[in-house]
């Protein structure tokens, strides 16, 4: 076996244990996005294309809320806007690669794939194309089948509310914030957030709770004197 | 172009800029000030919580009680067996008192 497929598959083994870990996640977009209007072939384009999950759900939350399609890509832009310190990080370990390479990987920097790329570079792993691209096709292919599949079931629902199906969302973002609770000044980001979201809900309505809860929580950190995560 | 298409292609572009955007514009800084660092530390929990915010104030008893179990369930668990967990009181709520 050549020494890039050995690369490659070693990508694939590293990013297995994660991806099935999500592949729940995966299966879950699909049955929402149809539950909110989406066809089957829209959901498996999302997936396929943007390829970041939280701000997929975002999407779509936001799309069955008949919100303005601008403000939905915002809103997406704002989730994956972490993605710029991947990128940074990532883009230092990868400047010697081709440009195509580099445009590839770029595509598939996802969370788990940041992750597990940074760990393997810190253990004195050299990143080599093969490896980083195995790595993101155990994230990227079973992602967008589950799409699809998820999708397929979700059309066989008949009672989506009494599934909960109308609340899962919050549920899962819920458990995307405390994921970022050992982020410098995550308390006082999250109150923030929540006060002024709930504040411009009850009095401008939806969509603004979004913009402007955002912006209360961010103006607050960059106010904060930059504390160290604990 | 439809809506939807519309919201996916855009969305694909503006993840696409996040991802490539971060090494052609912060590697160009010697380092990145403080301030940005934090502000952009933020960006996701200030979203996300903004986005569920509404939920709290809408939610009824069993919604709140489903998100307090995927709340608490998340300080000791993983993602996933912390939704799951989440998810099934909604689901048991929902199918004994609704």
């Amino acid at each position: 076996m050549s020494s890039a497929n050995s690369e490659f598959l070693a990508g694939l083994k590293a990013g297995m244990p994660i991806a099935l870990s999500v592949a729940p996640f995966g299966l879950l977009f699909g049955a929402l996005a149809v539950d909110n209007g989406m066809s089957i072939g829209e959901a498996v384009a999302m997936s396929g294309l943007v390829f970041a999950g939280a701000s997929q759900m975002v999407g779509l939350e936001l799309f069955g809320q008949r919100i303005a399609p601008w403000l939905i890509v915002l809103s997406i832009f704002a989730v994956n806007f972490r993605h710029v310190l991947y990128s940074a990080a990532i883009g230092r370990r990868i400047a010697h690669w081709s440009g195509a390479q580099q445009a590839l990987a770029f595509f598939l920097l996802t969370d788990p794939q940041f992750a597990v790329a940074e760990a393997g570079a810190d253990a004195g792993r050299r990143l080599t194309p093969p490896w980083y691209f195995g790595l993101g096709a155990a994230f990227y292919f079973p992602w967008v089948a589950e799409t699809g599949i998820g999708a397929w079931f979700g059309r066989l629902i008949e009672n989506p509310k009494g599934l909960g199906l109308d609340f899962l969302l919050p549920i899962y973002f819920l458990g995307l914030v405390m994921g970022f609770r050992r982020r410098a000044n995550w308390l006082p980001v999250v109150v923030a957030s929540a006060a002024a979201a709930a504040a411009a809900v009850a009095s401008i309505g939806s969509p603004w709770h979004v913009t402007l809860g955002a912006i209360a929580g961010v103006a607050l950190a960059a106010a904060l004197p930059p504390a160290r995560a604990q | 172009m439809n809506e939807t298409a519309l919201i996916i292609l855009g969305g694909a572009l503006a993840t696409y800029a996040s991802r490539a955007g971060g090494h052609l514009v912060l590697s160009r800084l010697k380092a990145v000030p403080p301030r940005l660092e934090s502000a952009l530390d933020a960006v996701p929990a200030a979203v996300l919580t903004a986005i569920v915010a509404p939920s709290l104030l809408t939610g009824g008893p069993i919604e709140l009680l489903s998100l307090a179990v995927a709340g608490m369930a998340s300080l000791r668990f993983a993602a996933l067996p912390s939704f799951l967990a989440g998810a099934a009181m909604l689901m048991a709520g929902r199918a004994l008192f609704v």
